[in-house]
């Protein structure tokens, strides 16, 4: 195997006339079977799932926590919980919801569905992503172990000094959440870092940037954003660490520190992130809803440079949350001004799903039924959004119960619904099975309204005072029967939830088949195999339109038309087509890694060190730092089979 | 139980009737029964911002409806087609006519957005300031889990120090100056104006006014520990006379009579308690807790929590973790007899 291999021109077949070819790559991609096969599988589509499931646990985790406080205020003066217990509650339960389910299980999603939307055999940098997943799993469990030892965070997820600091906050507590954050924080990057990349040269020949999926333009703005965002949070934990442990003074107020920069560090992080965890989601819904409308998505170009849009304009709006600490009114006015500004770029998603459902022909699946509901319930949370985002209006809703609503709204609206509809919707992708329509019904209609009874009379109690973050309330102060039917609506809405998992298990039994193309959808992954074999496409497709296999019928947008059965032959090893970052020009063969332990001993060896910064173990953090320096020199230390030895072309 | 205190109000079951239902229940007048709702304002800071609420409101709940029934009318408007076999192929278009949606809602919606801004602006403009210079000013210092009050004036001997209940005079505004005194809180009174943080190494500024005579409660609403949830405050709003009268009688010591069991409360109360907490007039000169002098002229005790009644106030005195679970005053080593002593004297502190 020599160099010049990534430069021959590779024979262009079609599938039928290859009944050789798919054994040949099954062997060339496969995970070795059994545990260790497991543990070094850098397939996107097993890393995929693996996220998915993981992070549902944590929703699961999250939801049962909310679960429990939610008893303590079903009426006032309850005293099920201490003060503390309620704190380390609501903390995690955030933190959870936000960072352990939210963001992952759409990393999740994006990490299984890019290479088959995009007609690649992988993602580009495929050890880098079971990286992201294994250090997201040893973060999540970093921080559960504290939560489980009775030192979970109890400052809210968005950990204000000073009580953050050590002179309020005496125990571990803060320091786990510190760290636990900083690590997750490498997993976003890294998982950052692959979806531009990809991007950027793993779409099929042909794909250029006009015709993605909108999933693909909302996982690629957020991984744009987490790149610039994560920074500014990890900087801020590791400054608050250092404060806790070292003695240095940047948030320390008789030494000068500032407490206000943790807030502006944190949510000039916080805003962008919110827009991260919901962009791929309003993604899926972009692409699933239009399939059950059949016709293409109205609006295309407009929704894809909204999406961008927004995530821009998400970047100028964090003092939102700050508008009560005392800033210019200067400030204010640019900071509420944009924050009303950015509704504009979702009205074009709102009305372009309506649009989207009023010119086509609804089939009420019940994946469309949770993409269609999404739409009224991201309406909901954005015009809440923005009676937040108007300076005295907030003055008077911040920290009540309103924002409560208004941001439960946006995350379960805008984030669940979406993502459980989209698990209705690719599960048969995923398994090879139909999920039950009607055990889906009554899925989607318990969550539904469970979710509403649950979390509409928030607004109302919100705007009758109610403040945030109290572990408890006296009575007659107009909040008793609220929150009695608050509490019910969550448990209903937790019933909803579970007749989700219920109904995921028994058809990933005994689902009927589905077949490739269950739903007749018109994107790339349903023109493999269901599931998908490991090497994703017997040929690399070469795409046309936005919706290659609705060519048939609606006809392409350039002459000439998509082959998804007909393409490039990549044999000579793992191997996929790297392509121009625009138009998607085919121009280089890419090899790419083999199965690999290293990621997994990478994330094994940075969590050492997080754990000896934690029990202040210098030594241990010292030896966790060279094995990980050891790991990465093995990791990357050059590979023949990658191109990555200089070798003279032999038959150049 | 419920339903029979709240019979005319019960659960929505979906958003498009909660939304009107919500328009109903909250025209009703909800201030008796819920002393901490914005939706009603008492003074010309609070006025304005609830006029723009009930405006973004009521855009916000049109929006709702509109896309609501939009929503429910797109699907509805077609009979739905069944989902047959999985794999069969169904029918797909590519009808026109959709883009039109897209330029006419964002078109008004950004009308809408725009005109929002503006109000915003002019609200905000309006309520920075006050319209004519502030009578007092009010010093505020958030503490972990109460209100320090110091009345601020060019007379030095007019200043002193009070906790968590303030008295402001009516029809003129009142300068706030609010410091952290140890993690952030917020300072926030909803009836007379929205909320402004307290926090520690900066110093900010808010201003209220009462147009009637009154008590409107507040509420620290930053996430400060773990009684955040019993960081009340009072207000009070009296006439300038009654106010100025209130003011005069605050700067007087309390007398502590010479009858043996309040003689007795005081040598005790000085023993026990005035480490932490000051009378004016005594040896206690505590300045980690609440200022005592006067302490029968307020209504609550723990920052609201509990009516100032002898009950109450003894519960809190031999029980305070209990009360308040996680505050820095310690159940004190106090005998029977010296309870009874230092309420006799707390007594007298009018």
């Amino acid at each position: 195997m020599t160099i010049d291999d990534y430069e021959r021109a590779p024979t262009v077949a079609v599938e039928d006339r290859q009944p050789a070819l798919p054994e040949e790559l099954r062997k060339l991609w496969e995970t070795k079977p059994g545990f260790l096969g497991w543990l070094s599988s850098v397939d996107h589509k097993e890393i995929g799932i693996r996220y998915i499931i993981t992070a549902f646990a944590f929703l699961i985790a999250g939801g049962v926590e909310a679960l429990i406080f939610r008893l303590q205020l079903a009426g006032p003066n309850l005293h099920l919980l201490t003060p503390e217990q309620y704190d380390q509650l609501f903390t995690t339960h955030g933190m959870t919801m936000i960072f352990l389910y939210a963001g992952p299980v759409l990393t999740g999603f994006s990490n299984y569905l890019w290479p088959l939307l995009l007609g690649a055999r992988d993602m580009a940098l495929p050890r880098l992503n079971a990286l992201s997943y294994w250090i997201y799993l040893c973060a999540g469990i970093f921080l559960y172990a504290a939560f489980a030892f009775g030192f979970g965070p109890n400052d809210g997820w968005f950990n204000y000094v000073p009580y953050a600091a050590r002179a309020y906050n005496n125990g571990p507590n803060i320091d786990f959440y510190s760290l636990g954050m900083i690590l997750l924080g490498i997993s976003t990057t890294v998982g950052s870092t692959n979806f531009i990349v990809t991007f950027l040269r793993l779409r099929a020949p042909g794909m250029s940037i006009n015709r993605v999926p909108i999933l693909v333009w909302g996982t690629l703005t957020a991984a744009a954003a987490n790149i610039f965002a994560i920074p500014a949070v990890s900087l801020a934990f590791f400054l608050l660490w250092m404060d806790r442990n070292l003695g240095t003074h940047f948030f320390d107020v008789p030494t000068g520190g500032q407490p206000l920069l943790w807030q502006h560090l944190f949510w000039m992080f916080g805003h962008p992130w919110v827009y991260a965890i919901v962009l791929p989601a309003m993604g899926m819904v972009s692409d699933g809803l239009p399939v059950f409308c059949r016709r293409p998505l109205v609006g295309y170009t407009v929704v894809a440079l909204a999406t961008v849009a927004t995530m821009v304009l998400g970047f100028g709006v964090w003092v939102h949350h700050m508008f009560a600490t005392g800033l210019p009114s200067v400030s204010l006015s640019f900071f509420s001004a944009a924050s009303i500004i950015i509704a504009v770029p979702s009205a074009v998603g709102v009305f372009a799903w309506i649009a989207t459902i009023w010119t086509g022909k609804p089939i009420l699946t019940t994946a469309f039924l949770f993409f269609a509901n999404f739409i009224v319930l991201f309406t909901i949370g954005g015009v809440s959004g923005y009676m937040t985002g108007s300076v005295p209006v907030d003055w008077q809703l911040t920290d009540t119960y309103f924002v409560v609503a208004h941001l439960h709204y946006v995350l379960i609206g805008i984030n669940v619904f979406p993502v459980v509809g989209a698990v209705y919707f690719w599960f048969p992708k995923f398994t090879g099975r139909m999920m039950d329509e009607r055990l889906g019904r009554w899925n989607f209609w318990t969550m539904f309204i469970g979710f509403n009874v649950g979390f509409f009379p928030m607004h109302i109690s919100g705007l009758l005072g109610m403040p945030r973050r109290v572990y408890t309330y006296a009575d007659g102060m107009g909040w008793d029967w609220l929150n009695l039917i608050t509490t019910a609506g969550s448990y209903l809405f937790a019933i909803g939830v579970l007749m989700f998992l219920i109904n995921v298990v028994r058809s990933y039994r005994n689902g009927p088949p589905a077949g490739d193309n269950p739903w007749d959808a018109p994107t790339l992954e349903w023109a493999t195999s269901s599931p998908p074999p490991p090497y994703n496409f017997v040929v690399i497709p070469t795409v046309q339109s936005r919706h290659p296999l609705w060519e048939d019928r609606l006809g392409g947008e350039t002459p000439g038309h998509s082959y998804v059965h007909a393409g490039l032959v990549l044999d000579h090893g793992r191997e996929t087509v790297g392509t121009s970052p625009l138009d998607a020009e085919p121009d280089i063969i890419l090899r790419m890694p083999k199965d690999s332990f290293a990621p997994l001993i990478l994330s094994l060896t940075l969590t050492a060190i997080f754990i000896a910064l934690a029990f202040n173990i210098w030594w241990l953090a010292i030896v966790g730092g060279l094995a990980t320096g050891a790991d990465i020199i093995f990791w990357l230390w050059p590979e023949r089979g990658l191109g990555e030895t200089a070798e003279p072309a032999t038959n150049g | 139980m419920l339903q029979q205190r709240h019979p005319q109000r019960f659960p929505p079951h979906l958003i498009r009737i909660a939304s009107l239902l919500c328009a109903a229940f909250l025209s009703t007048p909800a201030r008796a029964d819920a002393p901490l709702n914005y939706l009603y304002s008492h003074g010309d800071k609070a006025d304005p911002v609830v006029s723009l609420t009930w405006g973004v409101l009521i855009v916000s709940l049109a929006v709702t409806v509109i896309i609501a029934l939009l929503v429910a009318g797109a699907i509805w408007r077609r009979p739905g087609l069944a989902m047959a076999q999985p794999g069969s192929r169904i029918e797909v278009a590519q009808p026109a006519g959709g883009m039109r949606w897209i330029w006419i809602g964002v078109s008004i919606s950004t009308v809408v957005l725009l005109a929002s801004v503006v109000w915003t602006m002019a609200v905000l403009a309006q309520v920075s300031l006050p319209a004519t210079k502030p009578a007092l000013t009010i010093e505020v210092t958030g503490r972990q889990w109460w209100w320090q009050v110091r009345y601020l004036s060019n007379d030095p001997s007019r200043i002193f120090t009070t906790a968590n209940e303030i008295h402001i005079p009516t029809g003129m505004p009142v300068r706030f100056i609010l410091i952290g005194g140890d993690v952030i809180h917020s300072f926030w009174v909803p009836a007379l104006g929205g909320k402004t943080d307290t926090i520690p190494g900066q110093t900010n500024e808010t201003w209220l006014e009462a147009h009637a005579p009154g008590t409107y409660r507040g509420q620290c609403t930053e996430y400060c520990g773990i009684e955040h949830a019993h960081m009340g405050l009072i207000v009070v709003a009296q006439t300038p006379r009654d106010f100025q009268a209130w003011w005069n009688h605050q700067l007087q010591s309390p007398v502590a009579q010479a009858n043996g069991q309040v003689a007795a409360g005081l040598m005790a109360f000085n023993t026990h308690c005035g480490s932490c907490h000051a009378v004016r007039g005594t040896d206690s000169a505590g300045v980690l807790g609440p200022d005592l002098s006067h302490l029968m002229n307020r209504g609550t005790i723990a920052a609201g929590e509990l009516p100032n009644d002898p009950q109450d106030l003894a519960h809190f005195i031999t029980d305070p973790q209990g009360v308040k679970p996680g505050i820095l005053m310690q159940k004190p080593e106090l005998s029977a007899n010296e309870l009874a002593d230092i309420q006799a004297y707390l007594k007298t502190l009018n």
